[in-house]
């Protein structure tokens, strides 16, 4: 049955991709998709930003300027000179390198929160559509129960049994947004769930979890790709305030968050300290919001003109 | 589903929500490796008077027995004596409470006064490239995360030009000038971001309704733009700004922990984390579930109120 392509697929496609008629659906979906883009500049300025992290993320592994964590107490708090392009911190270190190195860890946060909340939460959302009914209703319930309490106070729960560590700040903010990516897979697949391919897929004597894999997923990843960029953001925001807050990644290892907290005391002899990171982490934020919304413009059939 | 039962079904799931957060709390923080005992009494203590002090703590009755206990000392304004401190709870709480509660007012405050202006010029110039700098502006806001926003504003207007304070705090007994002085920075800090989402919410609304018939119908009438909005516009476009606002306040609430600590103001956010730091399990267990509740209080409420705003929510299934 899998000549040519899943019919029933294609015919979903179709619609989305405002292709030629008939058109392999993937490459239409792409090729508009990629037209879209180039007209978007939420995708390309947020895309832009997000590739330099995480190129920088990468390229902090096998180099940066200087050892992050080379202390150097005869040059602590110089200002920025060609040797040190950002100057040094309070105790000699290279604050380029430690912004460079501390991508990784904003990197790892986000990827670490997202999927707890998505590998969780999607298929969460899923059952609870196909199933409906009361199992429906007791995983939305709990979802809201989980939603209510704050995300913040969770993680500092958390740290305050366990101990600071990226972690275990990572695990709390991602089992927060749990119910969020259920609440949305939900909502998305049950209108998925309501069309014609879909009873015509289950006429056809496709199992439950088959239908779910081959002809939910698919149509709604794109809303969950957006979700994920957005909550990305979320998990970026979150996981500098606990190392502002000392709550997350233990020194000496460079976090931007941790960099700001250490900087504050440091304002009068150089405030540009605390001003790198805040910007390092202003423009991670803005890229995966912009990023966001970009592919929701680009991906989402009803929000374009 | 009658609006009262949907308001009755809520209920119960804000009382479960509680229920479950308290559990959970209680759980995390007692399951802990190492007693609260030894850790008052120092690594010098006797293990006899470890033992002594964890029983006078109540801490080796059964571990459901400990939690009746929280819960109920909690239901009945007794919220226990800090492990550290050896005070009462309340007192410390109560104190920090005058930190924090006017904080939050004042940065919701500067919330509004930025949400409401800058979502109806974006939404009514939403054509134009001044509507369209307001949304950048706003996109800008969002991105900057509160102790950042914090930590520029005390480089500029406490670093800079001294003008003024960049932390710490004279209670209002003492003067309320120098009080209210030293909650501005982190007002603004707290309020700034929080508006920049809100106003995104408020643009969102009123253009909805810019794009409804009975706005053009108000505006053929003869209605000028603002007119219009006024009379027909302000409740429908009240409606979702509601919900939000409310899940802003939550914001509010937990940014405070924040900023208190960016500036050093002794409220409950500081409260809190020099409790984690001393392993002062009771104050941290308290402070959490009692910040939860409040946010999950609010949520119910914000829900409510949603109801009521649009009868149009309580006869949907």
């Amino acid at each position: 049955m899998s000549i040519g392509g899943d019919p029933v697929a294609a015919a979903v496609a179709a619609p989305i991709s405002d292709g030629p008629a008939g058109a392999p659906a993937g490459t239409a979906r792409l090729s508009v998709a990629w037209r879209r883009a180039r007209h978007s500049p939420s995708l390309l300025i947020g895309g832009t930003i997000v590739a330099i992290m995480v190129l920088m993320a990468i390229l902090s592994f096998v180099w940066t300027p200087y050892n992050p964590l080379g202390i150097a107490p005869q040059i602590a708090l110089h200002g920025p000179s060609s040797a040190h392009l950002l100057g040094t911190d309070q105790y000699g270190r290279d604050v380029l390198s430690r912004l460079i190195a501390g991508a990784r860890i904003t990197i790892y946060a986000g990827v670490v929160s997202v999927l707890i909340a998505g590998l969780i939460g999607i298929p969460a959302g899923l059952f609870a559509a196909q199933r409906g009914g009361l199992l429906d209703e007791a995983i939305m319930r709990t979802g809201d129960v989980i939603y209510g309490f704050p995300a913040l106070l969770a993680a500092i729960t958390l740290s305050a049994a366990l101990g600071a560590s990226t972690t275990v700040a990572m695990i709390a903010i991602g089992i927060a947004y749990i119910p969020v990516f259920a609440r949305v897979t939900r909502g998305s697949a049950l209108a998925v769930l309501s069309s014609d391919f879909v009873l015509a897929a289950r006429a056809y004597g496709r199992r439950p979890f088959a239908v779910l894999r081959r002809h939910v997923l698919p149509n709604i990843a794109a809303i969950l790709i957006v979700q994920a960029s957005l909550l990305f953001s979320v998990a970026i925001l979150a996981e500098t305030a606990l190392d502002f807050l000392g709550l997350g990644t233990p020194p000496p290892t460079a976090s931007w968050g941790q960099m700001i907290g250490t900087a504050q005391n440091y304002l009068a002899e150089d405030p540009m300290l605390a001003v790198w990171p805040g910007i390092a982490i202003f423009l991670a934020v803005l890229g995966f919001n912009l990023l966001g919304d970009g592919l929701r413009e680009v991906l989402d059939p009803r929000l374009r003109q | 589903m009658s609006a009262l039962l949907q308001a009755l079904r809520r209920l119960l799931i804000l009382i479960a929500s509680l229920f479950a957060a308290s559990v959970l709390v209680f759980l995390v923080l007692a399951v802990l490796p190492g007693s609260p005992a030894q850790v008052i009494l120092g690594t010098q203590a006797t293990p006899a008077s470890v033992a002594a002090l964890t029983a006078k703590l109540g801490l080796d009755k059964p571990l459901w027995q400990q939690y009746a206990d929280w819960v109920g000392g909690l239901l009945t304004g007794h919220l226990g004596i800090s492990y550290i401190s050896g005070q009462p709870i309340w007192a410390q709480l109560s104190a920090a409470l005058q930190v924090t509660v006017p904080l939050i007012l004042m940065g919701l405050a500067v919330g509004v006064l930025i949400a409401v202006p800058l979502g109806m010029i974006s939404a009514l110039r939403a054509d134009r490239p001044s509507g369209a700098l307001v949304s950048a502006l706003s996109q800008v806001g969002i991105a900057i995360p509160t102790f950042v926003g914090g930590i520029l504003l005390i480089i500029v207007f406490a670093v800079t030009v001294h003008l003024l304070p960049s932390g710490g705090f004279v209670t209002w007994q003492q003067s309320p000038v120098q009080a209210f002085r030293s909650l501005i920075l982190p007002a603004i800090a707290l309020g700034v971001v929080e508006g920049a989402i809100l106003s995104r919410f408020v643009r969102a609304s009123i253009l909805e309704v810019l794009r409804s018939d009975y706005y053009r119908t108000a505006r053929a009438k003869g209605l000028r733009p603002l007119q219009a909005l006024r009379r027909h516009g302000t409740r429908n476009a009240l409606i979702p700004v509601v919900t939000v606002f409310g899940l802003e306040m939550a914001g509010l609430i937990v940014g405070a922990i924040v900023v208190e600590n960016v500036f050093t103001l002794p409220g409950v956010g500081t409260m809190l984390l020099q409790a984690v730091d001393n392993r002062d399990l009771l104050l941290v267990q308290d402070v959490v579930i009692g910040v939860s509740a409040v946010v999950l209080l609010l949520n119910f409420l914000v829900d409510l109120s949603y109801r009521l705003l649009d009868p149009r929510v309580g006869s949907r299934p």
